[in-house]
């Protein structure tokens, strides 16, 4: 901050600011957070997003359980984290306020929509007094705003219904804060026209409760929470805004389309994997075929179907579904075919929390097997890497003739972050290799196929239906080495099942080395995975720009580990992994390394905040 | 390195002439002696000649059981995969792959039971699949309990006091999953599965054969009453497109729908010729059709044979197909660099 006495009215410059935007489930916060994070992303901001919204899709109005939420951080720096405790909370009636208040910063904002605090609205979110007026709220600054009225009146002479006039109330916030922040408003103009195009005075109604909100900062004195959150410094290039969930359906598609193979997504709809499905099926002009199966089962079934005639088979799930592919991905291990398991992990266990983000699912994908099963893992950790998460996935696939577990979660599915759009012409070959040719000769000298004939990473061939003289059956019985005949030898299925194992072990030498991020001399050494990298870079940042030196490792390969990770590990006197979960990381890596690991862990449903890790690191640092 | 359109693409060559042998496997075939399946068998390796087809574009897939061993001996491409799903494999497959003739294999259990789920949706679906459904009303290669097609009061080794289970109906239940091809045949007749499967091959669309198939070990002449060949006239009701549904040594008998329209054993001397049910196997609606199928609840009553049901309707695989070439008609060949800029941007 300077001293410089600003011109009156004019914008206070600050670096950052955390906008948690709160209402009931059809007041429309995710769709409000969302425009305010496109301007923003527009704009120049760094960004990153937390929707936070119940698994139903309007539980009863006005009560806690139907509290939606949206928070966004945006900042004129690199952030990698949605925000600690927000600085700003709009709440459009008292239980959005009374559910998230609690989350704010002391000496905070909080703008409400007063005309939602009458005493039924009250009642139900649970208060005896208005919190308005009984002083409860003296540790913030409180903005009331009458948002139904004031957005009615405007749409009153516009042709819409009043009902429906009110729904714009939204637009209405939207248009406040984006002159708080002094956001630019043709974005989301524009997007209201193409959003209701043809209907007309409901876009007018937007129009104008958005201008109204807007005009409403200017002149109703709100010049003190007046201010700008300049553009970031990021590196030179195009930018998008993307969630996790759209990058990793662009990944499949850049994966498919560097191997120049058909991609086939074999998909039951399940929160939050769902919109994988939706995206893809946008893109069948790529040779993408989906298919809505009728059930978990039969969706992981039709793209192994789909892989051993050629494609590249995906499923996507969540949840209780990754319970119900085990079984065909245990047959797609014994055929040795590529197949992509994306599991967009949510809290459980059961139906669990199936609109909020956990990351319990690394032994599920490590062992959730009958036989001894191994799978490689690839893991996501941010919104845009999700896009070459997926390319890596595919890859492992098709080259090593694999299933490959694929995890992301709830926070990285719907969070937003700023996107540099790689050049394409950098992105992996794929190579497809299928078998066209016998890779055998039998007693009369005749040229035979073996399916189980093995290259030196241990692969067998991709044969597939069509190919003429290939013919041969394979299947979920134990299989004679090499020929593939069906065997019950002792001795051949111990060596089937060594070579399922090594030939998944081997995977390590194609795999990246694990990077070691801030201080190699630091005695406190982070190992993360997933979903964790943006709370714990944003933590040891803090921590190191402080003077403490400490060490970050972030997996993206779980199973295997890169071949480096155990030598890296043992530099340090003390290894904390933090996890959306009890420990499963840091079980694997005590078996695998006999490293201590200290494990932190977090089972709220929500991601962790940089704050809460900067403490936990703290704690370990001072010993 | 081999693309997938030069796999797919059709060979223009003639189909050589091929033999039963050239569609067997060189694997020995591990059915117990006796057993019905070996028929089945040898009616699909003697048709496949027939049907001008390549052993490299054929496709078995079976999901478990004694039935499901099938693949096994077809010297074509094969997949033994899991207990029931078979269906949603193939269904990927010929999704995948329309250039292919996909054929599944199951019995009663894995068909009617656990893969029940996929066989209905499979069926509604109208993907082009050929399903053999081996029905022998027992669970055979776990020895011997009760299936979803055994009689009621079944006594088996886990119904001691005989089964509680009302059976599903193969024929009702595909009917009612509004399959577009159903038929009939028994392992008796090897003519009749021939024809019976060529008809399924030559249908557009999920195609599904139940199959009379005696268990000479767990169940033993479950179908004798009607398919041994002294019974048949008497007890098989050969259903023919376009003619009155008659059977018996003297096509004495008949069958008429009745006022509440059940299907109805009747005398044709009592009737009358031209009170008999003319078969219409391409009646849109499948209210006839199921109403055959009810006419017997189990193989000890006079029972039908034969294509209960054969109509058009779209095949799945091809509007499937038909919507990827409309999508790169419409909006071009994918264009990778264009989809990453395709939500809005901006520059730094």
């Amino acid at each position: 901050m300077t001293d410089t006495l600003e011109p009156v009215g004019a914008a206070k410059d600050i670096d950052q600011v955390i906008v948690r935007f709160a209402g009931d489930s059809g007041d429309g916060m995710q769709l409000t957070g969302d425009r305010f994070t496109s301007a923003s992303a527009l704009f120049g901001n760094d960004l990153a997003t937390l929707p936070d919204f119940p698994a139903e899709i309007r539980a009863p109005q006005g009560t806690l359980a139907g509290v939606s939420a949206f928070q966004v951080q945006i900042s004129n720096h690199e952030i990698t984290t949605p925000g600690d405790a927000p600085n700003v909370l709009v709440a459009m009636n008292p239980a959005a306020l009374k559910s998230d208040v609690g989350r704010l910063e002391v000496g905070g904002t909080i703008i409400v929509n007063v005309d939602a605090f009458e005493e039924r609205n009250l009642t139900k979110a649970g208060y005896i007094d208005n919190p308005l007026e009984d002083g409860s709220l003296a540790a913030f600054t409180v903005i009331e705003v009458q948002m139904t009225t004031l957005t009615k009146e405007v749409a009153k002479d516009l042709g819409v219904k009043p009902r429906d006039a009110e729904r714009s109330k939204n637009f209405f916030a939207l248009g406040l804060l984006s002159w708080m922040y002094s956001r630019p408003l043709d974005p989301t103009l524009e997007w209201i026209d193409a959003k209701f195009g043809g209907r007309e005075a409901i876009v007018a109604a937007n129009k104008a409760a958005f201008h109204a909100g807007h005009a409403y900062g200017e002149t109703a004195e709100l010049s003190e929470h007046h201010y700008q959150v300049r553009p970031a410094t990021l590196e030179k290039g195009t930018y998008t805004s993307i969630n996790g969930n759209t990058a990793l359906s662009w990944g499949l598609v850049a994966a498919a389309h560097q191997a120049s193979t058909p991609l086939f997504l074999g998909s039951y709809p399940i929160t939050p994997a769902s919109d994988i499905l939706h995206e893809l099926s946008k893109h069948k002009n790529f040779d993408v075929r989906t298919f809505q199966a009728e059930d978990e089962i039969a969706a992981v079934g039709a793209a192994l179907g789909a892989s051993y005639g050629g494609h590249i088979g995906i499923t996507t799930t969540s949840g209780p579904g990754v319970a119900l592919k085990g079984e065909t991905i245990g047959l797609a291990i014994s055929l040795e075919l590529p197949l992509v398991v994306i599991d967009i992990q949510r809290g459980g266990p059961s139906t669990g929390l199936p609109t909020k983000t956990e990351a319990s699912d690394l032994m599920m994908a490590m062992y959730g097997r009958h036989g001894e099963a191994p799978m490689p893992i690839v893991a996501a950790y941010n919104p845009s890497q999700c896009f070459f998460a997926a390319i890596e996935a595919v890859r492992i696939a098709v080259k090593y003739r694999t299933p490959v577990m694929l995890l992301s979660d709830g926070y990285l599915a719907n969070g937003s972050a700023p996107w540099k759009i790689p050049d394409v012409s950098t992105l992996p070959e794929i190579p497809v290799h299928y078998a066209t040719e016998p890779n055998q000769t039998n007693e009369d000298g005749e040229g035979v196929f073996w399916p189980y004939l093995r290259d030196e990473n241990l692969v067998r061939p991709w044969a597939i239906p069509g190919t003429p003289d290939l013919m041969h059956r394979i299947g979920g019985l134990e299989k004679e080495d090499g020929t593939g005949n069906v065997s019950y030898s002792p001795e051949n299925h111990e060596l089937m099942t060594d070579i399922r194992q090594a030939r998944i072990d081997k995977i390590a030498d194609d795999i990246p080395l694990a990077e070691l991020v801030g201080d190699a001399d630091a005695s406190i050494c982070v190992l993360g995975w997933g979903s964790t990298w943006g709370a714990i870079t944003g933590a040891t940042r803090r921590l190191r720009s402080a003077g403490h030196k400490l060490a970050h490792i972030h997996l993206t390969h779980l199973n295997p580990f890169p071949p480096n990770l155990g030598e890296l590990l043992g530099g340090f006197d003390t290894v904390i992994c933090p996890e959306l979960n009890l420990g499963q990381l840091s079980r694997l890596v005590r078996a695998e390394y006999l490293v201590d690991v200290k494990s932190i862990t977090k089972m709220m449903g929500q991601p962790y905040t940089a704050g809460e890790l900067e403490s936990a690191f703290l704690d370990a640092l001072n010993g | 390195m081999t693309d997938l359109s030069e796999i797919t693409a059709s060979d223009t060559t003639e189909v050589p002439l091929t033999t039963k042998a050239d569609w067997s496997s060189d694997q020995a075939v591990r059915w117990c002696p006796g057993c019905g399946d070996y028929s089945i068998l040898t009616a699909v390796q003697m048709m496949m000649p027939d049907l001008g087809v390549r052993r490299e574009n054929t496709v078995f897939i079976s999901g478990i059981g004694c039935a499901a061993r099938f693949p096994y001996y077809m010297n074509t491409y094969g997949m033994h995969s899991i207990h029931g799903r078979s269906p949603a494999i193939a269904s990927g497959l010929a999704i995948a792959r329309p250039d292919l003739d996909v054929w599944v294999v199951g019995g009663d259990g894995d068909m009617l039971s656990i893969g029940g789920n996929h066989l209905i949706h499979a069926l509604r679906r109208n993907v082009n699949i050929k399903i053999l459904l081996f029905n022998n009303q027992i669970y055979g290669l776990t020895k011997g309990q009760y299936s979803p097609t055994s009689e009621p009061g079944k006594v088996t080794k886990s119904s001691p006091f005989g089964s509680l289970d009302q059976p599903f109906n193969p024929i009702s239940v595909a009917l009612g999953a509004e399959a577009s091809f159903v038929a009939r045949t028994h392992d008796m007749d090897r003519k009749h599965m021939q024809a019976t499967f060529a008809r399924a091959h030559a249908h557009d669309g999920a195609a599904l054969v139940e199959v009379f198939q005696n268990c000479n070990v767990f169940n033993d002449g479950a179908f004798d009453a009607i398919t041994k060949k002294a019974n048949r006239d008497d007890m098989l009701i050969d259903l023919r497109h376009g003619e009155p549904i008659r059977f018996g040594a003297e096509l004495e008998r008949g069958v008429m729908l009745d006022d509440a329209g059940s299907a109805v054993l009747v005398d044709v001397a009592d009737v009358g010729a031209d009170k008999l049910l003319v078969h219409d196997e391409q009646q849109p609606d499948p209210s006839v059709a199921f109403a055959l199928s009810r006419l017997a609840s189990t193989p000890s009553e006079p029972t039908p044979l034969g294509v209960f049901r054969a109509v058009d309707r779209d095949e799945y695989t091809a509007a499937s197909e038909a919507q990827v070439d409309a999508a790169k008609q419409q909006q071009g060949p994918g264009d990778l660099n264009a989809l990453l800029h395709s939500l809005p941007t901006w520059e730094v």
